[in-house]
């Protein structure tokens, strides 16, 4: 009886469990279904691969010059990363090494920030880019996301398992502080930074609300704004959609795969 | 030797300076700046660029704006119905998964895990075409028999809010499961095996030793997904809204603060000034949630 019971347990949890991966993957298998469909099809709910793949490709390229948006996109997202990766990993490591009072309170209220919503601060942001004349310009985008209060937090953490052996080996050497920084600290800690690049990368990648706002022509959009503007249309054509779709997730799918306990890692950094 | 330790904390402290200088100045420049900003901003009124000062007047007008009274119905029902939901079901799979025994473990993780790796406008749009009308879902709906017709996901309010809560759930539940999941596997097992020996049953085990250990990862969950719940404007803008009208949702259902925010500000004649004003509302429904969480979640020792 009870191996019974303990069967039927264990069934029902794989039940569940496979359950819930499907849900989980399916809409995956729906966008890369719904690109080799009519638009008609896919609004029918057809779950079969058909055969108007080259069709939406051409009609996307057509409507959309796309190599243009995801050069936009990929040159947003790298800056973004590359300057909030140095910003950010020099903050955590100075708020770490060098503690001061002072500097303490100064990190207490970079903490603050992270509650603050975004809905909060992009009328002045945008009011104040208006007076710069940034303005429809790829740095206005990038701009307000390098002083992240999230990075800075997860370098600063990830920082007090850095040995301070080889910071006080290396001051004994005569290395300055910055050459300890650059020539020690960063290729050390270079995990710590592959996690952190995944997630800034990814956050710039899909960031929406303000590219919305400050980008206003078409060569400057990013490919999130064009997936939202395609799938906004009062007839959009789903096919179309689903290729733009597949544009959007692949470089972070890719980067997931390649590099998945990094960027678990990367996910997990805030609590641990 | 006085003088020389001094030397070096000086030394020390121009480094330190040095160090977080970029950071601050970028943070007080695009984050501390904006926000005291929009507080300003608040107490002016007027459209476009014809402002004035207004006093209370923008808080007065938050009381009789029945588009404002919607949005914040609505995002609180968001939060409300969502966030618990979510965090249960992601609760729920993580002790199913925390399970050494269980065969694909690995593969079935992974699966929960990938909605985490759509961009949030992606998957909006996924979602938006799988509920329409005579789309995937109700045509699997009605095939099972949950429902003898189709669903209006789209026309009715409370099924269009539904979808909102669908959706969220779907990208957002592998995302909170990871950090329960990573939590549990740090718990000592043996603490388990003492329980065992006592005769506490599983699920006791579950209420009574897992969920007391887990504390300070449901708090930050907690947290992250109200903030996160609180300003949601993607997925709502793009399931619901086209170029067609603009509504958010059937009579406005889905319209969340960040929405009516955006509204507000880029669409009609600007009104800044009270949109600020609406800012100060998530700002201060965050920051009490955010405290009466970490209040009810805190480690009593």
């Amino acid at each position: 009886m009870d191996i019974v019971v303990s069967r039927l347990r264990l069934a029902l949890t794989y039940l569940f469990l496979g359950a819930m991966s499907f849900i989980s993957v399916f809409p995956f298998l729906w966008m890369i279904l719904g690109a080799t469909n009519t638009s008609i099809d896919v609004v029918r709910g057809k779950v079969t691969p058909g055969t108007a793949l080259w069709t939406n490709i051409s009609a996307f390229f057509s409507q959309v010059d796309a190599p243009l948006i995801f050069w936009n996109s990929f040159k947003i997202s790298i800056a973004a990363t590359v300057l909030t990766l140095l910003v950010a990993s020099m903050a955590g490591y100075g708020f770490e090494v060098f503690k001061s009072r002072f500097r303490e309170r100064i990190y207490s209220g970079i903490l603050l920030t992270l509650m603050i919503p975004f809905a909060a601060m992009m009328i002045p942001l945008f009011v104040m880019m208006g007076k710069i004349g940034l303005i429809n310009t790829h740095l206005a985008v990038i701009l307000p996301t390098i002083g992240s209060a999230f990075v800075i937090f997860y370098f600063r953490q990830s920082t007090k398992a850095f040995p301070s052996e080889l910071r006080d080996a290396a001051r004994v050497d005569g290395l300055k502080e910055w050459q300890i920084f650059l020539l020690i600290y960063v290729p050390v800690m270079r995990s710590t930074y592959a996690a952190a690049f995944i997630i800034v990368f990814m956050a710039s990648w899909n960031n929406y609300l303000w590219p919305l706002i400050i980008l206003q022509s078409n060569e400057m959009k990013t490919v999130t704004l064009v997936v939202s503007s395609l799938a906004s249309a009062y007839y959009p054509d789903y096919g179309v959609v689903m290729v733009s779709a597949i544009l959007a997730t692949l470089p972070t799918l890719i980067i997931f795969f390649v590099m998945q306990r990094q960027f678990v890692q990367g996910m997990l950094g805030s609590v641990k | 030797m006085a003088t020389a330790t001094r030397g070096i904390n000086r030394f020390y402290n121009v480094n330190g300076w040095l160090f977080v200088a970029p950071a601050v100045l970028l943070i007080l420049a695009f984050m501390v700046y904006p926000i005291l900003d929009s507080l300003w901003m608040s107490f002016q009124t007027g459209r476009g660029m014809m402002i004035h000062f207004g006093g209370l007047a923008n808080i007065m007008r938050l009381f009789d704006d029945p588009m404002f009274t919607l949005a914040l119905y609505n995002t609180l029902i968001f939060f409300i119905v969502q966030v618990p939901v979510m965090l249960t079901l992601a609760m729920v799979m993580a002790a199913v998964l925390d399970n050494p025994d269980l065969k694909f473990r690995g593969l079935i993780r992974t699966a929960i895990f990938l909605p985490c790796v759509s961009s949030l406008v992606g998957y909006s749009v996924l979602f938006k075409s799988m509920f329409v009308q005579d789309g995937l879902v109700n045509q699997v709906i009605l095939a099972i028999g949950l429902s003898d017709h189709p669903i209006p996901w789209m026309t009715d309010p409370f099924w269009a809010r539904m979808l909102i809560i669908i959706a969220i759930t779907w990208r957002w539940t592998g995302y909170n499961m990871i950090f329960y999941l990573s939590a549990m596997q740090n718990i000592d097992k043996s603490i388990y095996e003492a329980s065992r020996i006592d005769g506490v049953p599983t699920y006791g085990r579950f209420f009574f030793l897992t969920v007391p250990m887990l504390k300070p990862v449901i708090l930050f969950t907690t947290v992250t997904s109200t903030i996160g719940t609180l300003q949601l404007f993607d997925e709502v803008r793009n399931i619901m809204t086209s170029d067609a009208g603009g509504a958010a949702g059937p009579s406005n259902s889905a319209l969340t603060l960040s929405v009516y925010i955006y509204n507000l500000t880029f669409k009609f004649m600007p009104n800044l000034g009270y949109a600020a004003t609406i800012s100060y509302v998530i700002v201060l429904a965050v920051a009490l949630l955010s405290v009466v969480q970490f209040y009810a979640l805190r480690e009593r020792d």
